[in-house]
């Protein structure tokens, strides 16, 4: 049943273009309010078990974007498991990390913020932001501010998946396409065409 | 019949008190007037007591943790949850941050890691359970837990757990969210919940006037151990746990009889916002 809402929904409102929009908007401020040098969201795909770069401001931006990495290590993976978030400084010490952090996006952070992206009891993914200014001490007034970011993150992140999942049962065929394609040209027609099909809805309310 | 469960059996709870047994039961206490951090905690070194750091593993031989008497991970299998010796060290830095805070503190506290990181995204909250139960069942006195759930599914496990611990004797010291978000298990009552204050003093500690958070210890701009044998600065209430687990471990190896609910006594007595 939230298959066929979600599938009515996108017919209605059109493409996960503006949620994704949304989520670009949201790290591109977590990015300036924090004035860091940049800022990331990773999207939990739960088949593969992997974090995938959904949305990436400042330093990495255009070529992140669908890059992965393992679910369970690393610091994104510590903070995606135990719903905790983390600040750490000085990362290029942890010679590991640099490595892996240099392998795979070419870009090795001094210091990074990470917090869950929770959706009631979901883990979505996470929030990073990397490389604050080195002379601002950090506080906890900060900590919480980057949780409100977190909050505002998850719910665009709920919404882009929730589309994805509507334009996935779109493009499937069958009953749950027609369907929203029935939405989708009710959307679009002129109004007595509208006030035709809803009367016609009705009546097949009625019926049903 | 007078009922001294801990001269008989400490598994078997009393379930009730006869008439004139309460001097069969009389227990010594050295609990002061007027209880101070140097009566809790002071010339204490940890000695004698065991701490679990539950966490994503401890980095071998790093110079800021010492000696580890054991490693083991949990990890998920087709039947369960199996917990086994491990010498994968740490997947994160995390867990050997914890373990580093606990040895500064308690010197000589033997410290034991149980990974439950590493287990997929999927196993993670099995594993955490399977690791907190082979834990309690260890009979640790502190076990560290700078981590949480939000699977409701298996709150009530958990929570069983965290009973089984405080009747066991057994400190479970959790993290607290900053976040507005339903998470476990550091709101249940039988463990010791902790957030994170802004002073550089490890041994402050504040008691919340308004929990569930009861505790706020030091979080910010800590300088931890980390992976590669240094250490680096950081920021988070998974950092303050393992000072409030520290403590504990503290004040037990120095009253060794104190129960969960005493030890908790303690710390609040001996928090910096407590007039005494």
């Amino acid at each position: 049943m939230s298959d066929l809402r979600a599938a009515v929904a996108a017919g209605v409102v059109g493409s996960d273009e503006s949620f994704r929009a949304l989520l670009q908007a949201t790290v591109e401020t977590a990015r300036a309010i924090f004035r860091a040098k940049a800022a990331s969201v990773f999207l939990l795909d739960e088949e593969t078990e992997e974090l995938v770069f959904e949305a990436v401001a400042g330093e990495g931006a255009g070529e992140l974007v669908g890059k992965r990495f393992p679910a369970d290590t690393g610091v994104a993976g510590w903070v995606l498991v135990t719903r905790q978030p983390l600040v750490v400084d000085d990362l290029t010490k942890d010679t590991r990390f640099s490595r892996e952090a240099a392998e795979s996006t070419g870009y090795v952070p001094r210091g990074l913020m990470a917090v869950p992206l929770l959706d009631d009891e979901q883990t979505l993914g996470v929030l990073e932001v990397l490389d604050r200014p080195e002379d601002s001490a950090f506080t906890l007034a900060e900590m919480d501010l980057l949780g409100l970011f977190a909050n505002q993150a998850a719910i665009a992140l709920a919404l882009l998946q929730r589309a994805r999942r509507a334009r996935a049962a779109l493009e499937g065929g069958g009953d749950l396409a027609s369907l929203a394609r029935f939405a989708e040209r009710l959307e679009e027609a002129d109004e007595e065409r509208r006030a035709a099909g809803l009367a016609l809805l009705a009546a097949l309310g009625r019926l049903l | 019949m007078a009922v001294v469960a801990h001269e008989t059996n400490e598994d078997l709870p009393a379930w009730s008190l006869p008439a004139a047994a309460g001097d069969s039961i009389r227990l010594a206490s050295t609990w002061p007037a007027h209880l101070s951090r140097e009566w809790a905690w002071g010339g204490a070194t940890g000695a004698g007591v065991r701490v679990c750091v539950l966490d994503s593993g401890v980095e071998l031989d790093h110079p800021l943790v010492g000696p580890v008497q054991r490693s083991v991970a949990a990890t998920k299998t087709e039947d369960g949850v199996v917990v086994a010796d491990d010498d994968s060290g740490d997947l994160c830095g995390h867990g050997t941050a914890c373990a580093g805070i606990i040895r500064a503190l308690a010197p000589e506290v033997e410290l034991v890691s149980v990974r439950v990181l590493g287990a997929g995204y999927t196993g993670s909250a099995a594993a955490l359970l399977g690791g907190l139960e082979w834990a309690i069942g260890e009979g640790f006195d502190v076990i560290n837990m700078s981590l949480s759930t939000t699977k409701k599914q298996y709150v009530d496990r958990l929570h069983e757990l965290a009973d089984r611990a405080y009747f066991k004797r057994t400190l479970l010291v959790a993290s607290a969210h900053n976040m507005p978000v339903e998470s476990f298990p550091w709101r249940f009552a039988s463990v010791v919940s902790v957030g994170s204050h802004e002073s550089p003093d490890p041994y402050a500690i504040y008691a919340n006037p308004r929990p569930p958070v009861e505790f706020f210890a030091r979080g910010l701009n800590v300088e931890v151990a980390w992976l590669g044998g240094g250490s680096i600065t950081a920021t988070g209430n998974s950092f303050a746990t393992p000072h409030v687990a520290g403590l504990c471990a503290l004040i037990l190896s120095k009253h060794r009889e104190l129960t969960p609910f005493q030890v908790k006594s303690a710390l609040h007595l001996a928090a910096s916002n407590v007039e005494t």
